[in-house]
């Protein structure tokens, strides 16, 4: 049976939207779950948290020093998920950490702990197809979605077996590079959603490199929907508060609604 | 008999794996193949070991210390790994490597480098072999290892500051990472060490296997039998799985020696960072520790996974050495048998002077990976400068 979020994505798809999932630092300043819950009434269909690590090889510029700035200012793995737990933010929650995260918590205890603070998705980007077997188990014991990446790199046969197994949706990795926003969306981006789209009826997101309204209704497109996370980042590093950022989410659903 | 091939999966026991970004996945799985098919190839195997003689010097000497040995009480050898070409033991992995780059089609190598030996080295053999070189270095590890810095810039390699983190080898790491998803069509990721996703671990020990294969043969011709320890310093723990790898079947004792600022096995649990699972010093959220160490080149918090697994079914000992006894390596050496050692093997050094009492009489091969030119400046801070 579908999660939260693949039933969210699917019914945006179903209406003929395209679908916007939105990243969030957690933990960064302290308004941040009224970020995720502006983030949710700015039109994002799924709000992404992103846990923090001291080591986050996937990702650019932007949210190392985010995730920095969290860390710095005492946000833990359990701090966030506290939070999580009172948010009501009126969406489906992901979180999106590192694979030692969890590993270190205890897989079981960390899917637990995820399923208990509201959070139905999962994505780690340093765990890939042939190492999720383990968290799987557990994700799955606790009804945790675990979203898996699809990259340009990955022949024909090897996107079948990620779509078998991601849930939720199938995140297709825009470029060969890490997170952050580039001045043009890369040609690879609707390449991966094409060749995603051939082989599974999950929902098909890009992202990575997907950074301003244009792109994001560039990148949607061939798929079903795009993830941003530097750009939203980037504004909340900026200070824009709640509704700053609300209004650059808002930009990018009005983009994506006129596809 | 020599260490024992990781499953198909990269383990050495519960150790190891490939964690790496989706991105690289099919990057790690074609280097595995290419490793292979190289490897069974005698053109392949021979035009390596010609590099190693010709280029690099190899076969390197063994020293028996007569002043030394007489100070310590028990019969001291080393592996003179600081005489090769580049002046460490480093160069045995990046020859093999950059050949292996080659074949696959690879126009750039991209490396990682902490004490700037790897790094000097992977510049080395990239031009040697006309390719493309990034080296990644801690903004920290730039300052106390400029002439390094400097010496790749003079091998025509591009050296990039890692600003994030701890600024020192585990940031180098991540960014040479970045590099590598955003560069794998063109770019070869040469590893420094026995860390990594498979195939790394695995590959970086089979080339370094030959200094072990050497240290064998020339302890056996010096003592008559294999000797009673063979130790070597640890930091992702390279020129220490080369030299257990010729002894692990024999009736010898393996010591390796982390600094106490960044022992992963002597104080980390598992975890997984760097594309594997192994001991990793860390808090209690999974957050890496930064290491901290006087040695560049062992300042990381994690360790090779074949050393956690050695370390769990006992075939091998990790100890662990404080910067203050390193200080009194270094110079114990150099004064005793003018040999200026790096500061990374003094750390082994730094564990058979403090347990000599239970060395007595034995006999040691000591892995000898690096020369000490690279530290002199360092050293001449600490002790107090010149002519004092």
């Amino acid at each position: 049976m579908a999660g939260p979020v693949e039933r969210a994505l699917r019914e945006r798809r179903d209406a003929g939207g395209k679908a916007l999932v939105v990243y969030v630092t957690g933990g960064l300043g302290d308004d941040w779950t009224d970020t995720v819950r502006a983030v949710a009434d700015a039109g994002a269909d799924v709000v992404e948290i992103g846990v923090p690590f001291s080591d986050p090889v996937m990702d650019g510029p932007t949210i190392q020093a985010a995730s920095d700035r969290a860390l710095e200012s005492g946000a833990t793995p359990w701090s966030i998920l506290d939070q999580v737990r009172d948010l009501d933010a009126g969406a489906p929650l992901a979180v999106m950490t590192y694979y030692n995260i969890a590993f270190r918590a205890g897989l079981k205890r960390f899917a637990a702990s995820l399923a208990d603070a509201g959070v139905s998705g999962c994505i780690l980007p340093d765990l890939p197809l042939e190492e999720t077997g383990p968290w799987v188990d557990a994700a799955d014991d606790a009804g945790i979605e675990t979203i898996l990446l699809a990259a340009p790199t990955g022949s024909e046969e090897r996107l079948v077996r990620i779509c078998a197994r991601s849930r939720g949706f199938v995140y297709g990795v825009g470029l060969l590079g890490v997170t952050g926003v580039r001045s043009e969306l890369a040609t690879s981006a609707s390449v991966i959603a094409l060749r995603l789209k051939q082989v599974t009826d999950l929902p098909v997101l890009v992202g990575v490199g997907v950074g301003t309204p244009e792109q994001a209704a560039e990148a949607a497109s061939a798929g079903d929907g795009v993830v941003v996370g530097s750009a939203v980042v980037q504004r909340m590093l900026d200070g824009a508060g709640p509704a700053g950022v609300g209004d650059l989410v808002a930009g990018f659903r009005a983009a994506l609604d006129a596809v | 008999m020599g260490l024992n091939d990781p499953t198909p999966e990269g383990r050495f026991g519960e150790f190891g794996g490939r964690y790496v970004p989706e991105t690289l996945v099919p990057a790690c799985e074609e280097l595995e193949a290419a490793f292979r098919g190289a490897w069974a190839d005698p053109g392949f195997r021979s035009r390596l070991d010609g590099l190693l003689a010709d280029y690099a010097g190899r076969p390197s000497p063994m020293t028996e210390c007569e002043n030394l040995s007489a100070e310590l009480g028990c019969r001291l050898l080393l592996k003179r790994e600081d005489l090769n070409h580049t002046g460490s033991h480093k160069i045995n992995n990046v020859l093999g490597q950059a050949l292996l780059a080659q074949r696959m089609g690879k126009t750039r190598l991209v490396a990682e480098t902490g004490a700037g030996q790897h790094g000097v080295a992977t510049a080395t053999a990239a031009a040697l072999l006309d390719m493309e070189c990034c080296v990644y270095m801690g903004e920290v590890d730039i300052r106390r290892q400029e002439l390094n810095v400097f010496r790749m810039q003079l091998l025509g390699a591009e050296v990039k500051t890692a600003m994030s983190g701890s600024r020192t080898l585990k940031d180098a790491i991540n960014e040479a990472m970045r590099d590598w998803v955003a560069s794998v069509e063109e770019s070869h990721y040469c590893l420094g060490s026995v860390m990594g996703p498979h195939p790394y671990p695995w590959m970086v020990r089979t080339f370094q296997e030959v200094l072990g294969r050497e240290a064998r043969e020339q302890s056996e011709a010096i003592l008559g039998t294999v000797p009673d320890v063979v130790t070597a310093c640890v930091g992702g723990g390279s020129n220490a799985i080369g030299i257990f790898s010729g002894f692990v079947d024999a009736d010898t004792e393996l010591v390796g020696v982390e600094p106490s600022g960044g022992a992963a096995i002597g104080r980390g649990v598992p975890g997984v960072v760097h594309g594997s699972q192994s001991y990793l010093m860390q808090d209690e959220f999974g957050h890496v520790l930064e290491a901290e160490s006087i040695s560049a080149g062992l300042d990381y918090p994690g360790v090779g996974p074949e050393h956690s697994h050695l370390a769990d079914i006992g075939r091998a000992r990790y100890e662990n050495v404080t910067d203050a006894e390193v200080v009194e390596a270094f110079q114990l050496l150099s004064r005793s048998e003018g040999i200026i050692p790096a500061l990374e093997p003094a750390h082994a050094l730094a564990w058979v002077s403090r347990d000599r009492a239970s060395l007595v009489g034995r006999s040691v091969v000591l892995n000898l990976s690096g020369r000490g030119d690279k530290d002199v400046a360092q050293m001449m801070d600490i002790l107090g400068g010149a002519g004092t």
